[in-house]
């Protein structure tokens, strides 16, 4: 029986079989996913490719960008004088509250000094727009306009002007990826403005909700309460604003199911803010505290343990 | 044949700026695969000259574009380029709609081995709004062919 061949490639020059060369690049594309998913290896492949891919994406940003401007310069004149009335009413009222807060600061400073403690304030920021890319429908990840080149790294927190709203999850040579508080795969360590409970914020894959799963019943949280970053883990800054509680249900037995809302404006932003910060020192250095355990031993006691049993849990 | 080369670069770039372009919300879900469905046209129609290396490429870019792992739409696109390669003698004997048909079926196999990987890295998203782009590609596809067929006649 003769057989029709399926590889209609020219007979001469026409490389390696179809079969084999298939074979190839199928064990060449494994092997890239698993340096990229397990060791991490290939950033500079990544970084290379990304160069290439660059003008792509400036390319779709473009038209967003022109409408943006065209609409800005063209825009009417009461318009414009409305906007700037807005605007210089808001200056007024932020720079009467800047007047507070300078005293504040100062006073915190103070305090903090005499803590020895003045890590985890933001030193300085960067503003960078976000490109109107799409990337996945899927997973919460937009595309920013800096990258390696003006000094951003991975892990860098993101802010808006009204909260934390991400953060850095890959860099690339003029474009960074961030990874938004609400994405499924996201959590933050929070504090709750009001009672001082901690706990973490896990994202939900919904762009307005944040869910709080290792809360007990009893603890101490509302509906209302403002959730403030802790600079536990060195990534986020302390103090900036994550969410908002939007429900308790005090049901179960040992974990109350809360939800919170994000305050930074996760599906509006336009731009956005990279900070940089000192990442706030160890309270405990390793060598005090080993110290402290042994004393703990010749006194012939356990140490207590510092873990809340609702951290233990909850899986 | 110069002119061809250029073309198939052409649609590929195409396509990938099409998979990265903002869509309303409810039609993101929907979007169908450009680049998959001309890389197929491309491999159907000339086998010689779109291969598996040109498959394999397009994919490695849409992950780079996409922030996914490196490789994973690269594999995807290499089987169903592969798999078009091998069915492409009975593929282009077929009416369109049972082309659709198969085509359907590659949309699906490369959906679920998308789904696949996904799960393995830990993205694994597992509603039924992820299937849409199989059902939105094959619909699309006798569009494909039509401006693809009117296209490389200019071409050649």
């Amino acid at each position: 029986m003769v057989e029709l061949s399926h590889d209609s490639r020219p007979i001469i020059g026409r490389g390696p079989p179809l079969t084999a060369y298939f074979l190839t690049l199928a064990a060449i594309s494994v092997g890239l996913m698993t340096a990229d998913h397990r060791y991490h290896q290939i950033d500079r492949i990544r970084e290379a490719l990304s160069r290439v891919i660059y003008p792509m994406q400036r390319a779709v940003d473009f038209p967003f960008r022109a409408t943006d401007w065209v609409t800005g310069s063209f825009a009417d004149r009461s318009r414009l004088r409305q906007e700037n009335l807005a605007l210089t009413t808001r200056l007024r009222l932020a720079n009467l509250q800047l007047q507070r807060f300078a005293v504040l600061e100062e006073e915190n400073r103070r305090l903090r000094e005499m803590r020895a403690n003045s890590a985890g304030i933001a030193e300085k920021v960067l503003v960078a727009s976000i490109l109107n890319v799409d990337l996945d429908p899927f997973r919460h990840r937009v595309l920013l306009d800096k990258g390696a080149a003006d000094g951003v790294f991975k892990d860098q927190a993101v802010l808006d002007g009204d909260g934390i709203f991400g953060q850095v999850s890959k860099v690339n040579a003029s474009t960074a990826e961030v990874i938004l508080i609400s994405d499924a795969e996201h959590a933050i360590p929070v504090q709750s403005n009001r009672s001082g409970v901690r706990t973490i914020a896990v994202g939900t894959g919904d762009q307005h909700k944040l869910s709080l799963p290792f809360v007990t019943v009893e603890s101490d949280l509302q509906t209302g309460d403002l959730l403030l970053s802790t600079g536990m883990g060195g990534v986020f800054p302390a103090g900036y604003p994550v969410a908002q509680v939007s429900k308790v249900k005090r049901a179960g037995s040992t974990f109350a199911l809360v939800e919170a809302k994000p305050t930074a404006r996760l599906d509006q932003a336009r731009e956005v803010l990279l900070v940089w910060f000192k990442p706030p020192a160890d309270p405990a250095p390793a060598g005090r505290r080993r110290r402290t355990i042994r004393a703990a031993r010749c006194a012939g006691r356990q140490p207590a343990t510092a873990t809340p049993p609702a951290q233990a849990g909850g899986e | 044949m110069f002119a061809r080369r250029l073309l198939y670069w052409i649609s590929m770039a195409a396509g990938l700026v099409l998979a990265i372009v903002p869509l309303p919300g409810w039609l993101d879900p929907v979007r169908p695969d450009l680049a998959l469905l001309a890389m197929i046209y491309f491999v159907l129609t000339s086998p010689r000259i779109a291969g598996l290396g040109y498959a394999w490429l397009s994919g490695l870019f849409l992950d780079v574009l996409r922030g996914m792992v490196l490789g994973q739409h690269a594999l995807g696109f290499l089987v169903v380029g592969y798999l078009t390669h091998k069915l492409q003698l009975r593929m282009r004997m077929f009416p369109i709609v049972q082309q659709a048909v198969i085509v359907m079926l590659l949309l699906g196999l490369y959906h679920f081995l998308m789904f696949w990987i996904d799960g393995l890295t830990g993205h694994g998203f597992t509603g039924w709004v992820r299937w849409l782009p199989v059902l939105s590609g094959a619909l699309l596809w006798p569009l494909v062919v039509a401006l693809g067929d009117s296209l490389t006649r200019r071409s050649s």
